[in-house]
């Protein structure tokens, strides 16, 4: 993509004016035509009538010239190479890839080398965070020491240092005492345990069960080894009360488990990848590697439920699932290759498929992407309100283009959408008033008053 | 003869049987049948393939197949070079890619792959600028074997279409099993699939096939029995109880062979269990059991592949170039 990164703009002194902007708001469940006016890094102002008759001197302006303006993507789950493996993806290419996908909060995976089980990872993050100077990043803890699901991490002194919430990433915790008692334990902090799940005995293949898997010759794993766990993961919260909020769900049988639970009244949550209503198992087709995902990618049936469930509110949030692989994971046969695909420069064009589909509205769209989020893990951004932190993203909806691996700024190219025709383009990224990313067609548009 | 050769189907590739059209696959059986008499006379060897290049690469143990594409592209007088890598130190799959460019920097005609992955072989084919030849892919694939039945079985029944074949046994772990149910179906063959539960891959209905869990239902009225090796090299966890209980309701004996059509044909892609999955006395009856031919045929079919993938070819370097 053409455009710059800047990781050193300025936050200006004064007042900031984005107007002649189509506005999203999804906590107000609207979008209009309006301005936003930010200052000291916060959104000071916003709304139709804003600067109606005008805006006042002295305020720097910059005309979005009708396209969207919404709060920024909060992504609440990417893997970075950093600590561990720098050569696939540092914090700070993935802080670029981010700010070029309109993500302006990301929270990391624990799943690094060493993992986030111990307090002074957390505080790492944070510090490189302040240097680089991108999107916002946050930390989950490790649910369990070395995520090998066993004894619990010291879930307080991690959330006293800023965890933001617990998992063991991609490992399902296969053993139910040891999640009945970390939900029990999460109550003490209020935190809230992120769990994948995928039953580990059922999860030894490398792609979903099925003709595909018999035609290919490979190991399936069975689409019923998510609502197993599912299923035991509802019990096991109604029973303690804990906060729990279930990950990358990709089965119709989840999400009807999941409905059923939410309309008795239970506090779950959950979130689904963009590649579960994107892509079905065909995408692994001719042993493409960049479709090897966790959990795998499905049937059609399943990705058909995937959108469903978004439409209706049981999927509560849209993650990238960020997970850079280099060729050496990847070009090798499939049974061999890592899991895991990029996905933060993709995150918002397609997912705006659901838009253009007519499956969600754009407020919706960014319920799911920012704000739901953002109240779930109980982070600033992802909203507009007097006050919040400036945290914006400036879209285009209906910009064509094609996704091509090699022009993405990630440091791997693993996209499982590689040579997706898409419609929309990020313009602007805006972080606490700073603008860190900025489209080559959008810089011309005259900043000054 | 001269007729025949025009006929001979042009391939880039032979990574497997799904997708073949039933013309190229009759084209390679009466390409194999050309070459059965030249394989049963003194003088065994033509020139066709002089001067080429085949590479015999394999990954994964094998004794009869790589023997077998090693007899044939002699006969055709080609060069061939046999890199057995199972047992050296490359096993993981990151050396894959770089075997095969190096391979292919020493500008082969032909490389004949086996893998223990389902997919290696399609793989290293992105990477090499010569004719891959999949020589069994994990689970997936093993078209010369099938090429191999498929010829063993029209020269004994004068056809493939109408006949009714079994397949019998670990079907899960089988690429023999999927090629060979690609290929009956395609030139116009009714298949059943005959095993436990557990050995049975998901969903195996859908590639059009009859499933059947006893060998009583399965072997009614079949014309070619068709049995499998049971892999225990695959099996990770429980899929059989115990090899006396396999054999007790899986293995063919002779009980079970009156099932079958009187005249019904036995056959076995080898190596075989004796005493597993096939009673010896069966395997040995000459009036039923192929096994041998099987074996012979196999030679026949891979001198046709070889002709169908590198005879074309004017010579290495004019695809090298690409």
């Amino acid at each position: 993509m053409s455009g710059s990164i800047d990781r050193l703009a300025p936050q200006h002194s004064g007042a900031t004016a984005f107007i002649n902007a189509h506005i999203v708001d999804p906590t107000a469940d609207t979008d209009y035509r309006g301005s936003i006016l930010i200052s000291d890094g916060k959104i000071a102002d916003y709304g139709p009538n804003l600067f109606a008759s005008g805006a006042p001197y002295g305020i720097q302006l910059v005309d979005c010239r009708g396209l969207y303006l919404a709060p920024g993507l909060v992504d609440t789950r990417v893997h970075t190479g950093e600590p561990g493996e720098e050569h696939k993806e540092t914090l700070e290419s993935a802080g670029a890839a981010a700010a070029v996908g309109g993500i302006t909060s990301m929270v990391l995976l624990p799943d690094n080398d060493p993992p986030f089980d111990d307090a002074s990872l957390i505080e790492f993050v944070a510090r490189r965070a302040r240097q680089i100077k991108l999107a916002n990043m946050y930390a989950y803890g490790a649910l369990t020491v070395g995520l090998e699901g066993k004894e619990l991490a010291e879930m307080g002194l991690l959330a006293e240092a800023g965890a933001v919430a617990f998992t063991d990433a991609d490992h399902a915790v296969g053993n139910a005492q040891v999640l009945r008692r970390a939900l029990y334990y999460a109550k003490a902090f209020g935190a809230l345990i992120v769990h994948l799940p995928q039953e580990p005995t059922l999860s030894g293949g490398h792609m979903t069960s099925g003709e595909m898997a018999t035609r290919l010759g490979l190991s399936g794993n069975p689409p019923l080894a998510e609502v197993m766990l599912v299923e035991r993961d509802i019990r096991l919260a109604e029973m303690t009360g804990g906060r729990l909020h279930l990950a990358k769900i990709s089965t119709a049988e989840a999400i009807a488990a999941i409905a059923g639970a939410k309309a008795r009244g239970l506090k779950i949550t959950c979130d689904t990848a963009a590649p579960y209503f994107a892509l079905n198992d065909l995408a692994v087709g001719d042993y493409r590697t960049f479709g090897k995902l966790v959990p795998p990618l499905r049937a059609e049936k399943d990705r058909l439920a995937v959108v469903a469930g978004l439409k209706d509110g049981t999927i509560d949030a849209i993650v990238s699932d960020h997970r850079p692989q280099d060729q050496e994971s990847k070009r090798v046969p499939f049974a061999q290759a890592e899991p895991g695909g990029v996905g933060l420069e993709t995150l918002l064009p397609v997912s705006l498929e659901l838009v253009h589909n007519g499956h969600l509205t754009l407020p919706q769209l960014f319920q799911r992407l920012a704000s739901t989020p953002a109240r779930l893990f109980g982070l600033p951004g992802g909203r507009l309100a007097k006050g919040a932190p400036a945290d914006l993203v400036v879209f285009d909806a209906d910009y064509a283009w094609k996704v091509d691996r090699d022009e993405l700024w990630s440091k791997t190219k693993n996209t499982p959408f590689d040579e997706r025709p898409v419609q929309g383009r990020v313009m602007a990224t805006i972080v606490g008033g700073r603008t860190i990313y900025c489209d080559d067609g959008f810089a011309t548009v005259d900043r000054a008053a | 003869m001269t007729k025949k050769r025009a006929g001979v189907p042009r391939l880039p590739h032979l990574l497997g049987i799904e997708g073949l059209s039933p013309e190229t696959i009759s084209g390679l059986l009466d390409l194999s049948e050309s070459y059965i008499d030249q394989n049963r006379s003194i003088d065994k060897r033509r020139d066709l393939l002089s001067g080429r290049t085949v590479i015999n690469l394999f990954f994964e143990n094998s004794t009869r197949t790589r023997t077998s594409f090693e007899v044939a592209a002699k006969r055709l007088g080609a060069d061939v070079i046999n890199m057995d890598v199972a047992t050296s130190s490359v096993r993981k799959g990151e050396t894959l890619l770089d075997t095969a460019m190096t391979l292919n920097a020493m500008r082969p005609d032909a490389i004949v792959v086996r893998h223990s992955e389902s997919g290696a072989v399609n793989l290293l084919s992105q990477k090499v600028n010569c004719a891959v030849i999949n020589g069994g892919d994990g689970q997936h694939e093993h078209p010369t074997q099938a090429l191999l039945d498929a010829l063993t079985i029209r020269r004994r029944r004068g056809r493939l279409e109408g006949l009714l074949v079994a397949i019998c046994g670990d079907i899960m772990h089988s690429r023999v099993a999927r090629s060979n149910i690609h290929l009956l179906q395609i030139m116009g063959a009714r298949v059943r699939v005959v095993g436990p539960p557990t050995l049975m891959p998901t969903d195996i209905d859908r590639l059009g096939v009859e499933v059947h869990y006893s060998m009583k239902s399965g072997l009614k009225d079949v014309d070619i029995v068709m049995m499998l090796r049971l892999q225990t090299e695959r099996m990770q966890g429980s899929f059989v109880p115990s090899i006396s209980e396999y054999f007790r309701f899986f293995g063919l004996d002779h009980e079970k062979l009156k099932i079958a059509k009187p005249d019904a044909l036995i056959m076995h892609p080898g190596p075989m269990n004796r005493g597993v999955e096939i009673d010896s006395e069966v395997a040995d009856d000459i009036n039923r059991s192929v096994i041998h031919e099987q074996v012979e045929m196999g030679v026949a079919v891979r001198m046709a592949c070889l002709e169908a993938l590198v005879g074309g070819r004017r010579n290495a370097l004019a695809g090298a170039a690409a």
